[in-house]
């Protein structure tokens, strides 16, 4: 039998490159983060100078993924759109989206972080405080915690009435200069600076003023109730 | 007496494991794309849903591979898998490598190739997918990198299978070799003519080691 190979002739390759893929996906989890930076950077400079566009469609970092917890949420217009303010509050009240519109802005970039670990930096929000709104409706003394509701009818998550009222959380009305998309959660949504993506509910429909800071949805599910972002 | 037509190529034990293994990675490439897909999510929605079949799935990938150890024609496979021969490294370079010239044996180099990339990927996900489902383990800029890592192996791995797949359907006695077990001869020699001049060279029909590949 001439070509008749021996069980043991050859090299075992198979083994170490399968310890070799782990050693990298090691490596890649200690210093993906900075990798990806660098990447980022370069690719963005890339991208200036790509009229075709292709190179937008590398999926490296810095991209948004959309996430619904409920099946296909209907669009709703912002002239269709009102924000109920309730609960633990001595005056409620209900803004239509111009109302919104009409009451101070607060702009700034922030990055928003999933607690996953993927983020977008340096995005542009701009939207009414809302600790404003808080201070409009004047919660009663045993209010402890606001709830906000999304109008995808499950959607819900909670911050302590404190977390609520930081300077870096906002009813969104508008990311990039531009209206809130439908899958950023259009006509309005939460973004806190400090605390995870969880945390910044899209379609906006209510916040409510709670005698507990109860946990939402994905708590319910494993995050942690309190939803601050980690030192890097 | 007449010889066989066919040859015994996969066991029972293993056309179990692959189906078991392709089923499971096919549920997780399509979970995969909604989760990962800004327009498969908002049209189908229901993360949890989906993100809760795919991790267990996930988990569910190294299962076949592991318990298929039990077999001792898949443990024979694996040893040839693993190996790595001086024909493999001419048979790769080589332009006229599907011509015969050169005896491939049970495996050709580009299928151990392909099982060894599949192996590490698979252990890959399994580690980075770990730590996206339990945030708690490790710290954020780690478990960014574990989304990096499993963002990247997850494409390779695709690649990998889309690749297997579009050999499969170019040959069809090569799919009937993983669904009932048995190849022609002709299309061993062809193919495999080294595993096909082993395994005819001996009495195929009465060995220990056919009985078990049945």
């Amino acid at each position: 039998m001439p070509q008749s190979p021996a069980p043991d002739e050859g090299t075992p390759l198979g083994r170490r490159a399968v310890l070799g893929l782990l050693g990298l996906g090691a490596v890649g989890v200690v210093a993906g983060s900075s990798v990806q930076n660098g990447l980022s950077q370069m690719l963005a400079s890339v991208q200036m100078r790509d009229p075709t566009g292709l190179t937008s469609q590398i999926p490296l970092g810095d991209t948004w993924r959309y996430y619904s917890v409920t099946g296909a949420v209907t669009p709703r217009d912002p002239a269709d759109y009102t924000l109920r303010v309730s609960g633990l509050v001595d005056r409620p009240a209900t803004y239509s989206f111009a109302d919104l519109e009409g009451l101070p802005q607060t702009s700034f970039d922030d990055t928003f972080q999933c607690v996953t670990g993927w983020s977008v930096p340096d995005v542009p929000w701009r939207g009414v405080r809302v600790s404003e709104l808080l201070e409009a409706a004047s919660p009663t003394d045993d209010a402890v915690g606001v709830r906000y509701r999304s109008f995808d009818g499950t959607y819900t998550v909670n911050m302590t009435l404190a977390q609520a009222r930081a300077d870096d959380v906002l009813v969104v009305l508008a990311m990039y200069d531009a209206p809130v998309t439908h899958n950023h959660g259009r006509p309005v949504r939460i973004y806190s600076g400090s605390m995870y993506g969880y945390k910044s509910t899209k379609w906006l429909s209510e916040i409510e003023v709670t005698p507990d800071n109860a946990p939402g949805y994905w708590e319910d599910r494993g995050y942690p109730l309190d939803g601050l972002i980690e030192d890097a | 007496m007449p010889e066989p037509v066919d040859l015994d190529r996969f066991a029972r034990a293993e056309r179990l494991v692959h189906r078991t293994f392709a089923v499971l990675m096919v549920v997780c490439i399509v979970t995969s794309a909604i989760l990962y897909n800004g327009a498969l999510m908002m049209a189908v929605g229901h993360r949890h849903v989906v993100e809760t079949i795919h991790v267990w799935c996930g988990f569910a990938l190294p299962v076949p591979l592991l318990l298929g150890a039990a077999s001792k024609a898949y443990r024979t496979d694996l040893g040839l898998l693993n190996r790595f021969t001086p024909a493999d490294w001419r048979w790769l370079r080589s332009r006229s490598r599907r011509d015969g010239t050169i005896a491939v044996g049970k495996f050709n180099a580009g299928q151990k190739i392909n099982s060894w990339l599949v192996a590490g990927s698979t252990g890959v996900l399994l580690g980075t997918g770990v730590l996206l489902n339990w945030p708690d383990l490790v710290r954020l800029s780690w478990r960014a990198g574990a989304t990096f890592v499993h963002d990247w192996f997850a494409l390779g791995l695709g690649l990998l299978v889309v690749g297997h797949v579009v050999y499969a359907m170019r040959d069809p006695e090569a799919r009937r070799g993983m669904r009932t077990g048995r190849v022609s001869r002709r299309w061993a020699r062809a193919e495999h003519r080294a595993w096909a001049d082993e395994v005819t060279g001996t009495d195929t029909v009465g060995t220990v080691d056919s009985a078990d590949r049945r």
